[in-house]
């Protein structure tokens, strides 16, 4: 187990329904960085991130979370977690919503405003979260995950939908955290937020086919382009199957 | 189990409840205005006496096993249940804050409703109103960790509410209500015994005809009580922390 390490992935199967979701997938984030976790939608991006957020049954192999073992109770206030689907009460404002995770977390008290400011909803603080778009809502959800002071953020696909300035100032949000020590895993299916990684773990049908920073994943497929390079990838990994 | 997460989350679900205004209304008036039109559809203070406590018991058992059942099954559909539990709050926690919540929204509910009963309806309770208010509230807890439970069994909205007809219409026909247990059958009088709405109705009925707390009441009481405390750690079951 290495110190340097946020995450440590050994291993993991996870069935689900009889279909096999995880397939003998090994990782590791390390700690202090941006790590982006690229692949379609249904490869299993989501099954991975609440393995390591510790509430997804597993079948095999281990998750190490920040030393400890996935899902240990002391995890529970050094982890964010923001789900892809808002996971915050559509019948309670933003604030109120904000208040009740904050005390949860016995966060400090200038921690709600801060958050709400980090995400930009201050204009939307005192409304209803069912009276918010889509953006809004996930921006909402975005901000329970950044309450406290979390070692680890695990965010599943929490810039979708959102307009292009919005998104470049959440991407500048999350590479403050990760220079001031944060560990971050960001999911996302679409290529172009790939290159504002700093390492990369690419998935399809629940398996890590590379995990490297952009520019290594660009010197070993020799494409300019991350899309292409994902591309080369599945192309060079069906080669090898058959 | 922290007493400051239990308050924090009991808060939180009365700030949803305020933020509904519709359903605080329907939860605080229906009861009462179900007890007038019952004075008034037996026309007969005598009758009416003879039925109002029970009905005192059972309506908050059967708007908390709704509200309670859509509400933990809305929570674990929209995930802010999984959020919870990847968070340092115990399931006890979660759990005493619907109970201190609802439970507080069935103490004005049956308060209403009783005093209703008994200023203008007509309602003459010999015991103590405190005891009344007591046993409706446990009645009230017992519905709310009755559907919990269920609600884990439940995948829609839809499936939910059917779970009304199925664990609470039974409990009510069989609670003493129409038919005095003693008049059913062996087979029905089995089935009443075991169901635990019988004894609050029991308890209902001798609070009203009799001033004096004996050892039935107290038994009665009691099995109301374990009931809501088992469907509660049954219900605490249904949490999970890791689901497939």
């Amino acid at each position: 187990m290495t110190n340097s390490s946020a995450i440590v992935v050994e291993g993991l199967d996870v069935r689900r329904g009889g279909r096999e979701v995880l397939r003998s997938v090994s990782f590791s984030v390390p700690k202090g960085q941006v790590t982006g976790l690229l692949g379609p939608s249904g490869c299993g991006k989501t099954t991975l991130m609440r393995a390591i957020v510790g509430v997804q049954i597993v079948a095999g192999g281990s998750v190490t979370v920040l030393d400890q073992p996935a899902g240990s109770p002391p995890l529970r206030s050094r982890i964010g977690y923001a789900t892809q689907s808002p996971s915050i009460y559509a019948d309670l404002t933003v604030a109120e919503n904000l208040r009740y995770f904050a005390s949860i977390l016995h966060a400090p008290a200038g921690d709600v405003q801060r958050v709400i400011t980090e995400v930009d909803l201050r204009a939307h603080a005192d409304k209803l979260v069912s009276q918010l778009s889509g953006g809004q809502r996930s921006r909402a959800n975005l901000a329970v995950a950044l309450l406290g002071s979390p070692e680890l953020l695990v965010l599943d696909e929490p810039t979708v939908g959102l307009d292009p300035v919005l998104r470049d100032d959440l991407w500048t949000l999350f590479h403050g955290l990760a220079a001031r020590g944060v560990t971050l895993l960001v999911s996302s299916h679409v290529m172009d937020e790939a290159a504002r990684c700093q390492r990369l773990l690419l998935m399809r049908e629940g398996r890590v086919l590379a995990d490297d920073t952009p520019d290594g994943l660009r010197g070993a497929t020799g494409t300019p382009d991350l899309e292409q390079a994902f591309l080369h990838l599945i192309r060079s990994q069906k080669v090898v199957a058959s | 189990m922290n007493p400051t997460l239990t308050l924090a989350t009991a808060r939180r679900i009365l700030s949803q409840l305020r933020h509904d205004p519709r359903t605080v209304v329907m939860l605080v008036l229906v009861p009462s205005l179900l007890m007038v039109l019952l004075r008034y559809v037996f026309n007969s203070p005598l009758i009416f006496s003879r039925v109002a406590p029970a009905l005192l018991g059972v309506f908050p058992f059967l708007i908390m096993f709704l509200i309670t059942s859509v509400t933990t099954l809305r929570e674990r559909t929209t995930t802010t249940l999984e959020r919870l539990m990847t968070l340092p709050i115990g399931k006890l926690d979660v759990l005493f804050g619907y109970a201190l919540a609802f439970g507080s929204v069935a103490v004005v509910q049956v308060a209403v409703a009783a005093g209703i009963s008994v200023t203008w309806l007509g309602l003459e309770v010999s015991g103590s109103l405190w005891t009344l208010l007591l046993i409706a509230v446990l009645d009230a807890l017992l519905g709310m960790a009755l559907g919990l439970f269920v609600s884990a069994f439940a995948t829609s909205e839809f499936q939910a509410i059917q779970f009304m007809p199925l664990f609470v219409l039974p409990q009510i026909l069989l609670c003493g209500l129409f038919v005095p247990r003693g008049d059913m059958g062996w087979l029905l009088n089995w089935l009443s015994n075991v169901m635990p709405l019988s004894y609050a109705v029991d308890a209902l009925s001798h609070v009203t005809r009799s001033t004096t707390f004996d050892a039935t009441l107290t038994r009665n009481l009691l099995i109301v009580a374990a009931c809501a405390i088992a469907a509660l750690i049954l219900g605490a079951a249904t949490l999970r922390r890791r689901t497939p």
